[in-house]
């Protein structure tokens, strides 16, 4: 079916458009196969409104009919769209049919499961071209970068062709004294062949941080001699290693049920087991939206808010992110130990601490292009299911299926971080926020589908743009960066008491009028920075002489002729 | 110092609140402050605590290691000593007990603080708030409200300053009589004018109405505060009570105004809590945020549960009802609790804080304080325990107010000149009695003691210190555009003001402060344009006066003047030699010990944090048979940055 055919109604005149900070606007709707448009005519050229359908979470519709008018002229509609990015507004259309029209082409466009239909794929702006490379950095230029891991590790294909696991990029890093056959091994042994990978090699020490699934152990205690092995190459002679396990040793047990399992001490005789218990998946999806309700609230009552807010769990669920990716830091940081993260898929919970704890560890990655390149790397290519879990967002009315807004809460625990050391980060909270919209919808592939495999068969590098490529255009990056940015090389420890962790208001009270408090607060701060920088720049004294040289010149003559008097 | 049998304990070890961590030094004993210093020699970071800060002094049970002595401030600071020897934590403690209980006012600190000054600089800084020419400001005396002189000797309210503004109409027998039916004679009178519309925010006590009294020069009280309007044809009368807390008050022969007897006006109730609900309330806050290893569940329940900010939220419905009234219907408001001192003060200061951007400027913060707290006759003795004499009458009053306006700073980032810091130095000073502003529960009381005589004034060294106090994004072009400030009371405008109740932990805190950056940049900016200034005159006298140049030496590399390193974000840290007046400053840590070579060296250090104080999990601890070196948290703790 085109999805042209899905459009009923394209075009409706007359209608009225609510949103949050605007006067209410009269103009007219336009339904394309992935755009919502809204024009109020007087400028033919420039849209009011344009939302991409994707971004559209939930859509409410309100019939209104007047008695004693004929059909088509007495009634009227109301609809209420709920965009993934938390902005509410409301349409009211003229005519019960065309929009009930409207509101099912809505429905439809805005949940197609086909990626190559999707509007990545038809995106074509005139500044920027297919041709090239896509995406910022392949597995292999970051070995080829890190100069530390050239001792000890090497690039493995073993997955070039995907066989061994299917959510793995094709090349993967791994101790250099483990063949490809031991990997395989290791592969069977792991839930969806997620054998352990490098993720992490600290400057510091060269300590590592690595990733992987769940053992199979199973019931009757199975074991793999290859992914022993494998592991006792992480640690190399050093007699300790630690694996932070993301589900609480109880869960753990209960895995084994069910096929599952964890490193027992009597085959990992090196390693030392921590167990923390993480929420996933449904539980967290859910806390979005109880927290989305609970900001929406209407009521003005304390107590009602902070208990709705407990109850969400969400600042739970970031507590316990930055304390375990603190934990893992201070094995690798101030332990110097290596550290194996898991939970059970390794997808999820395991990226979430793995690339907190880099961000923590490791100045590199609080670039904006290191930043991007870490989600690029603990993302994108380790296999975050994107498609799956960002399916909807906290409006959705749908039945949950995969949905878990993980990266979100990376975006937070990182948001968390910044406000605890706003210097130390060169981006700032607007680049998590542009990325906390484009991952749920996007006009670019960056986060298109579940795995490098289903992208490489969707042909997503070939038919699409890259978002983090874009961002890093100069003209754009300028607008992510945090103008008191100040390198530092040290390891940014947050604090985690519940006293030191805050909604994040940018994201969650987004559409808000304290929102736009902050804003021209905010613009005022880089306006002192700006000055400063004008009047401090590198060169500033030459500057402030040069400026004057002109006027000095003259003057200057006169007193060489003055001191030779 | 008759009271001090140990002034110095050796080997005192001091715990962290919230982690395991603990240091050893030397406990000193004086006269104003208990003083620890840290014994290591590199990083001795010093704790000065002042005796008027000590809420409690508790001993606990004796441990192996010694006997721990727990010792609550008024400031919200909480230190945990372990004294090696069991006479010694007692003679500390008992030392203590005697020195925190001062049993005159002539034994507080103000009376023996000299922070070298002269009579006449001395004089100066008491005259620097003039509440007759703030009320000049408003636009009064004017042709409806005149100055009265029927308190000049205090004979009709002992409470009230000598000079009051009542309306043209408003007659002395009426004032009298008026002040006979309001509770501790506290009658209706003028405490902030709103020009543009010639509204008036009055305040006064409960009338004595019990359950059918009446007074009719009360009536006319009101009914000529309400002609003096001519905007409005009513006037608001708030009780700032709970309905129940006024109804019970009738019992007692006192009450609340009946509309049937008073013309023209609209009666309101706004449910602020009592004192001692309020005292209670922080108390079980203080409880929950002290716990350590706290979940995020048990912060977040325990916040609801203290109902603190349920309060705070109340006081903040109350001002926006008053600053309503007063702006968009142009009403005349009057506004009692029970005595009017507590609820009333709260309410007409931040109500007025709302409508007057003056009040949102550094000077004029004092002002309002010194008008609507101080001269007003909010109990600050009593509330602020300065003689202990009774702990029913302890509560905090006042930081509610000073909450309140921080949650407006939140919300309304530039409005304000002043920055959070200099809330919780106020408040830091409300409770040191070093200074004589706050001391007393009266004016009366105040001039009774002499106060500006033998103390010195708060105002004055605050703003000596004004530059540590500026809120960096403060604009004036706000104030025009919002001269009313319409604050949002959604829920989760509320927020924990960690700064003020964690002051001293350091490990809560953000490891960076933006504050305290965009201040240094300002400063920098400052001086960059003094110095093309000074280059633009140079040139200028070439011009004019051909005057041998100088070689022309170009500007010193500056490096950002570092802001130094103390409390948190902007706050100002004295130079050592000024011990006496570093009232109890406290230097934290190796961090700032570090810091002192480099605010010399234009190097700034960032907080860092050891991860041991962060307690990422109890498992830790089974690192146990590692011992952490004193080096790696040293080196671990501190980030150094350069600018």
């Amino acid at each position: 079916m085109e999805l042209s055919e899905h459009i009923k109604t394209a075009n409706v005149e007359d209608v009225t458009l609510r949103r949050p900070f605007h006067p209410a606007l009269r103009g007219t709707l336009c339904v394309t196969s992935h755009h919502l448009l809204f024009s109020d005519g007087k400028d033919e050229a420039s849209w009011q409104l344009l939302i991409l359908l994707k971004n559209i979470d939930a859509i409410e519709k309100s019939v209104e009919i007047l008695f004693g008018y004929p059909r088509a002229v007495g009634s009227s509609g109301t609809i209420t769209i709920k965009c993934k990015d938390l902005l509410v507004l409301q349409l009211e259309i003229p005519g019960m049919e065309e929009c009930l029209n409207i509101a099912s082409s809505i429905e439809a466009l805005s949940s197609l499961e086909s990626v190559t239909e999707m509007y990545p794929f038809f995106y074509r702006p005139s500044h920027l071209t297919l041709s090239g490379p896509w995406g910022l950095s392949s597995m292999e230029q970051y070995y080829k970068q890190t100069e530390r891991l050239w001792d000890r590790w090497r690039i493995s294909t073993v997955n070039s062709d995907y066989s061994v696991c299917l959510s793995y990029p094709s090349a993967v890093i791994v101790p250099r004294e483990v063949d490809d056959d031991m990997l395989i091994r290791s592969a069977r042994f792991r839930q969806g062949g997620r054998f352990p990978v490098l993720s992490y090699c600290h400057h510091r020490n060269g300590m590592v941080i690595m990733r992987s699934s769940q053992p199979l152990t199973g019931a009757n205690k199975k074991s793999c001699k290859e992914d022993e092995l494998l592991l006792r190459a992480v640690i190399d002679g050093s007699k300790l290693g630690y694996i932070i396990d993301l589900r609480s040793a109880q869960q753990a047990q209960q895995a084994r049920m069910t096929g599952g399992g964890f490193e027992s001490k009597s085959c990992y005789s090196d390693w030392k087991r921590f167990h923390r218990h993480h929420e996933r998946g449904k539980v967290v999806q859910e806390s979005l939206i109880k927290l989305v309700e609970a900001c929406s609230d209407p009521s003005h009552s304390v107590d009602r808010w902070l208990s709705k807010l407990e109850n969400s769990k969400w600042l739970s669920h970031v507590h316990s992110a930055l304390c375990t990716a603190g934990l893992v830091v201070e094995c690798v940081e101030r332990d110097g130990h290596s550290v194996l993260v898991h939970g059970s898929e390794g997808t999820d919970n395991t990226l979430l601490v793995s690339s907190l704890a880099q961000l923590i560890l490791d100045p590199a990655s609080r670039t904006v292009t290191g930043f991007l390149c870490l989600l690029e790397r603990e993302w994108i290519q380790a296999g975050h299911p994107f498609q799956q879990r960002c399916a909807h967002s906290a409006y959705s009315h749908a039945r949950l299926k995969q949905e878990c807004p993980s990266f979100l809460l990376l975006l937070d625990c990182v948001w968390q971080v910044w406000r605890q050391f706003p210097l130390a980060l060169e981006f700032s909270e607007a680049l998590l926020l542009r990325l906390a919209q484009e991952v749920y919808a996007s006009n670019y592939g960056t986060f298109l589908c579940n795995s490098e495999q289903e992208r490489c068969a969707a042909g997503v590098k070939e038919n699409t743009h890259c978002l983090f490529q874009s961002l890093l255009r100069p003209d754009i990056e300028e607008q992510y960066l945090n103008p008191l940015y100040e390198p530092t090389d040290l390891v940014i420890w947050p604090s985690v008491h519940p006293q030191s962790l805050q909604l994040w208001t940018g994201l969650f009270l987004r559409w808000t009028e304290y929102a736009q408090n902050m804003e021209e607060a905010r613009e005022e701060v880089w306006s002192i920075v700006k000055e400063h920088r004008e009047q401090a720049g590198p060169d500033r004294t030459n500057n402030m002489l040069s400026t004057h040289c002109d006027t000095l010149t003259p003057f200057e003559n006169l007193m060489d002729e003055l001191t030779i008097l | 110092m008759e009271h001090i049998r140990t002034p110095k304990v050796e080997q005192v070890k001091l715990l962290d609140r919230f982690s395991n961590k603990s240091v050893t030094g030397t406990l000193h004993l004086t006269a104003t402050h208990l003083i620890f210093v840290e014994s290591n020699s590199t990083s001795a970071q010093e704790i000065w605590i002042l005796h008027h800060h000590i809420a409690s002094v508790e001993k606990l049970s004796l441990t192996t290691s010694g006997c721990p002595l727990l010792i609550q401030c008024r400031n919200f600071r909480l230190v945990h000593f372990v004294i090696p020897r069991e006479r010694d934590c007692h003679d500390i403690y008992s030392s203590l007990l005697r020195l925190l209980r001062p049993v005159s006012y002539d034994e507080l600190y103000a009376f023996s603080y000299n922070p070298k000054q002269n009579d006449q600089q001395r004089e100066e800084g008491w005259q620097l708030i003039d509440l007759a020419a703030e009320f000049e400001r408003m636009g009064v005396p004017c042709d409806q409200w005149q100055l009265t002189d029927v308190n000049r000797e205090y004979k009709v309210c002992k409470t009230y300053p000598r000079d009051l503004y009542v309306p043209i109409t408003a007659s002395k027998p009426i004032i009298v009589g008026s002040s006979k039916f309001r509770s501790k004679g506290r009658f209706p009178v003028l405490t902030y004018f709103y020009q543009e519309k010639k509204a008036a925010v009055c305040r006064c006590s409960q009338p004595l109405s019990g359950f059918s009294a009446r007074c009719l020069e009360d009536e006319h009280m009101l009914q000529a505060i309400s002609k003096a309007n001519h905007n409005s044809r009513y006037i608001y009368v708030m009780d700032t009570r709970p309905k129940l807390n006024a109804l019970a008050n009738r019992a007692a022969g006192k009450g609340y105004e009946n509309e049937d007897n008073y013309s023209n006006i609209r009666f309101q109730f706004v449910g602020i809590e009592n004192i001692h609900v309020m005292r209670g309330s922080l108390q079980k806050l203080l409880e929950v945020v002290g716990t350590r290893s706290l979940s995020m569940t048990d912060y977040l329940v325990g916040l609801e549960n203290s109902g603190w900010l349920r309060h705070i939220k109340a006081i903040m419905d109350a001002a926006i009802f008053l600053a309503k009234a007063v702006t968009v219907e142009g009403a005349s408001v009057l506004v009692h609790c029970s005595d009017g001192w507590d609820r009333t003060a709260q309410v007409c200061a931040l109500g007025s804080l709302l409508m007057d951007p003056y009040y949102r400027t550094i000077k004029g913060f004092m002002v309002l304080i010194e008008k609507d707290w101080i001269s007003f006759g909010h109990k600050f003795a009593d509330r602020c325990d300065q003689l202990n004499i009774d702990p029913k009458e302890v509560s905090p009053i006042f930081t509610q107010f000073l909450e309140c306006v921080w949650q407006l700073t939140e919300q309304f980032p530039q409005a304000f000149e002043f920055s959070e810091w200099f809330l919780i130095q106020i408040h830091e000073h409300v409770h040191s009695c070093q200074f004589g502003n706050f001391l007393g529960n009266s004016q009366r009381q105040r001039e009774d003691l002499q106060l500006k005589e033998r103390t010195y004034s708060l105002w004055a060294h605050l703003l000596n210190e004004k530059q540590n106090y500026l809120n960096p994004v403060y604009s004036p072009s706000f104030a025009e555009s919002h001269p009313v400030l319409e604050p949002s009371t959604q829920a989760y405008h509320f927020k924990f003001w960690r700064n003020m109740y964690h002051q001293y932990d350091r490990s809560m805190h953000p490891r960076q402060s933006i504050l305290k950056h965009v201040l240094t940049l300002k400063d920098s900016n400052r001086e960059l344009e003094g110095t093309v200034q000074a280059l633009k005159t140079k040139l200028q006298k070439f011009g004019v006066r051909t005057s041998p140049l100088k070689p022309q030496t170009p500007p010193r590399e500056r490096s950002i003047a570092p802001r130094p390193q103390s409390l948190i974000l902007g706050a100002p840290l004295l130079s050592r030699k000024e011990v006496q007046q570093e009232e109890d400053e406290e230097v934290f840590g190796e961090e700032a010990r570090e810091d002192a070579p480099a605010s010399t060296g234009g190097e700034r250090t960032v907080e860092g944090s050891s991860a041991t104080e962060n307690g990422y999990g109890e498992v830790m601890g089974s690192f146990g048979s590692k011992n952490e070196p004193g080096v790696v948290t040293l080196e671990f703790g501190v980030a150094r940055m350069s600018c």
